[in-house]
């Protein structure tokens, strides 16, 4: 015997019913607009710089689609190799700083009382009320020579002749970490901050002093800190250019320099795209070494 | 063993601010001595001052004032990793970053025993809680019970003078606390190291310690057995706190060496009772009268065996009665709303309804001077 469905009708594709029944089509229909935004800010320019990479640049700076590896070959050479390892430097640099005066901060932050908690948290965001480079102008006005600093020096009379820090690598590495701190005390104040007292004090009850019960409990617990730090800082200082251009002058130059003015002063988008390209891969490469290292690391720091 | 004390407390306060701006003592003038080999606890509801008693053995927290001493050693601001006690916290606090094993071994290494040994006393310790082979494992992964015996394990592992147990039990489900009551009684008598534990729960203190320091306020109110803080309160909270009672509010009129006459106001009636303690003539005293201590009769029964002539008789009504099995629990008025419970034990098994107790008959109260306690209403 058959049977028959009496209400079996064709089934017409309907938006309302497949978001209705099926799970998958919700799915999709709520993730649409986040990856819309991943399309088209993030793949689709990817794609054009890639493509960008491998064309040629015309006699006034017009872009030719003719197919040319010769951009990568160019930047093979010692001039931006030279470049590459000191933007290199100055990434890991500004990282490992920030790591090192970033943990105290972020420790004294994460066992101060509360209310001092949030008004140091509000002076660590201050900073952000105001524009970026106008931070770094002011910057300028106090590393120049007969600066501010300079001025405070000779006046507590530490030092007698200006110190001419401004244009030099170590101003871009003052402007550098001063920039960054935020994004490498923040993270880790909120792993610390979620170590219970409970643990140190079973570290204490079981024999270990202070430091030990630091060393075996607290820097462990926050690895994931140090972990979120250190990608929030390294992968931005890697492209910086502001910096290093008002703070290091015309010796300081970073690869992030050299990408902003193919694009913005030579004209020559293939060869700052290809530019682009190496940065990206370079900083890719230290990144996910960096992170499957740290994945064991915290059973390392046990 | 000699006479020393495992753990003593000499008039010791501890005083904490108030968010007000004030200041409370969370341990007010508490001396008490606890024997080794001991099995005392620390009984009492929240903020009775319990846990920063133990805090203070621990070492977490230093006394404003007294002196806390372990194995005839005055601490002072003895810092926790020198002291020779272990905690096992009530949130277990144990290491989510290390293994079973790792966690257990912590304190050893801080002692800096050899690894080979560290490695046999980890794995006697992980048999004793019955997790033999579970060292691998991260504290994660393993149920609330097994994570509470690993808490366990990494405390006596150490083996301490003292184990500090702060409502160990408390996050487990009714079954597994009763089932680790007993284990714990049973590990405490095998180790022999002196326990000392914190709880809230009457029954989880009567059942394991061989005594009790009942808390309330700040102050160690009663310490004693469990016969004893039962049987034999000496003052209106122990007696409250520790089971079920009726109390009755009155007057002292006369007192002999074992026997005191209180008159009671809302009844308009004497009571003999046993007391203990400072009272004397004049003094506002309650009765307390377990319920399961009351003998109820019918009004009208004429003869009633076992008596001896000396037992204080009220008279009331019931009010409800509730069968629950092995006895039945009435509620009597005792005329002007006093209420007074009284458990009557189903000794005789029997269908017929006229043996039991129902609303509105009359009954007469019989209430032994010896279950009759004249308390101060509070100990000073």
């Amino acid at each position: 015997m058959t049977t028959v469905p009496i209400n079996k009708t064709v089934k017409k594709f309907s938006l309302v019913r497949a978001l209705r029944e099926n799970r998958v089509a919700q799915g999709l229909f709520l993730i649409f607009p986040a990856n819309l935004y991943l399309f088209l800010l993030i793949v689709l320019p990817l794609l054009l710089v890639t493509g960008l990479s491998f064309l040629s640049r015309g006699d006034y700076g017009q872009v030719l689609f003719i197919f040319n590896p010769a951009n990568y070959a160019r930047l093979f050479n010692a001039l931006y190799g030279k470049i590459m390892l000191f933007s290199l430097a100055v990434g890991l640099g500004t990282t490992l700083l920030c790591l090192l005066i970033g943990y105290p901060m972020a420790y004294y932050l994460a066992h101060a009382p509360s209310r001092t908690r949030s008004l140091l948290l509000f002076l660590i965001l201050l900073p952000f009320w105001t524009n970026f480079i106008i931070r770094i102008y002011a910057w300028m006005m106090i590393l120049r020579s007969g600066g501010f600093l300079d001025s405070i020096l000779q006046w507590a009379h530490l030092t007698t002749a200006p110190l001419g820090l401004l244009y030099s690598p170590t101003a871009v590495m003052i402007g550098m970490v001063y920039e960054f701190l935020p994004f490498m005390v923040l993270p880790l104040y909120t792993s610390l901050e979620k170590i219970e007292n409970s643990l140190l004090e079973a570290g204490a009850d079981l024999g270990a002093p202070p430091w030990k019960a630091f060393l075996r409990i607290t820097l462990p617990l926050s690895v994931p800190g140090m972990i979120a730090g250190t990608i929030l800082t390294f992968i931005p200082a890697m492209g910086m250019f502001v910096v290093s251009d008002l703070l290091g002058g015309a010796k300081t130059i970073l690869i992030g320099n050299v990408i902003r003015n193919q694009f913005l002063t030579a004209r020559d988008w293939p060869f700052g795209s290809a530019a682009s390209m190496i940065l990206m891969l370079l900083t890719m490469v230290f990144t996910l070494y960096y992170t499957r290292k740290a994945g064991f690391g915290e059973e390392l720091l046990v | 063993m000699n006479s020393n004390f495992a753990v003593e407390f000499h008039d010791v306060v501890k005083t904490f601010p108030t968010p007000e701006g004030g200041t409370v003592n969370a341990v007010d003038h508490v001396t008490l001595e606890i024997k080794h080999g001991e099995f005392f606890s620390f009984l009492g509801p929240s903020g009775c001052g319990k846990t920063t008693s133990l805090r203070m053995m621990a070492g977490f927290e230093w006394p404003t004032h007294g002196e806390v001493i372990i194995n005839q050693k005055e601490m002072g601001h003895t810092p926790p990793y020198l002291r020779p006690v272990n905690t096992v916290f009530q949130s277990y606090a144990l290491f989510q970053h290390m293994t079973v094993f790792q966690n257990i071994a912590f304190g050893l290494e801080m002692e800096k025993v050899p690894k080979p040994e560290i490695t046999r006393r980890v794995g006697e310790a992980l048999e004793m809680v019955k997790l033999g082979g579970m060292g691998r494992r991260k504290p994660k992964q393993l149920s609330g019970g097994q994570q509470q015996r690993i808490a366990l394990a990494r405390a006596l592992v150490k083996r301490p003078e003292v184990l500090l147990l702060d409502e160990p039990l408390g996050a487990l489900d009714l079954k597994l606390r009763k089932e680790m009551q007993l284990e714990l009684k049973a590990l405490q008598e095998q180790v022999g190291i002196t326990f000392i534990y914190v709880t809230h729960d009457q029954e989880e203190a009567l059942t394991m310690s061989n005594r009790i320091a009942v808390m309330n306020k700040g102050k160690a109110l009663q310490i004693g057995g469990a016969v004893e803080i039962y049987e034999r309160p000496n003052c209106r909270f122990v007696a409250d706190f520790i089971g079920e009672t009726n109390f009755l509010a009155g007057t002292i009129k006369a007192m002999t060496r074992d026997r005191v006459t209180v008159f009671l106001n809302t009844l308009n009636q004497e009571i003999t009772g046993i007391w203990q303690g400072d009272l004397s003539v004049g003094q506002t005293v309650v009765v307390s009268i377990r319920p399961e201590k009351v003998r109820l009769a019918d009004d009208d029964d004429k003869e009633i065996k076992d008596l001896r002539g000396t037992e204080n008789l009220l008279r009331g009504k019931v009010v409800t009665t509730a069968y629950i099995g092995s006895d039945t629990r009435v509620v009597l008025d005792l005329g002007s709303g006093l209420r007074m419970r009284a458990w009557e034990q189903n000794a005789i098994s029997t269908l017929d309804p006229d043996a039991y107790y129902s609303a509105g008959d009359a009954v007469r109260i019989y209430i032994p001077m010896e279950n009759t306690l004249v308390l101060p209403e509070d100990v000073s």
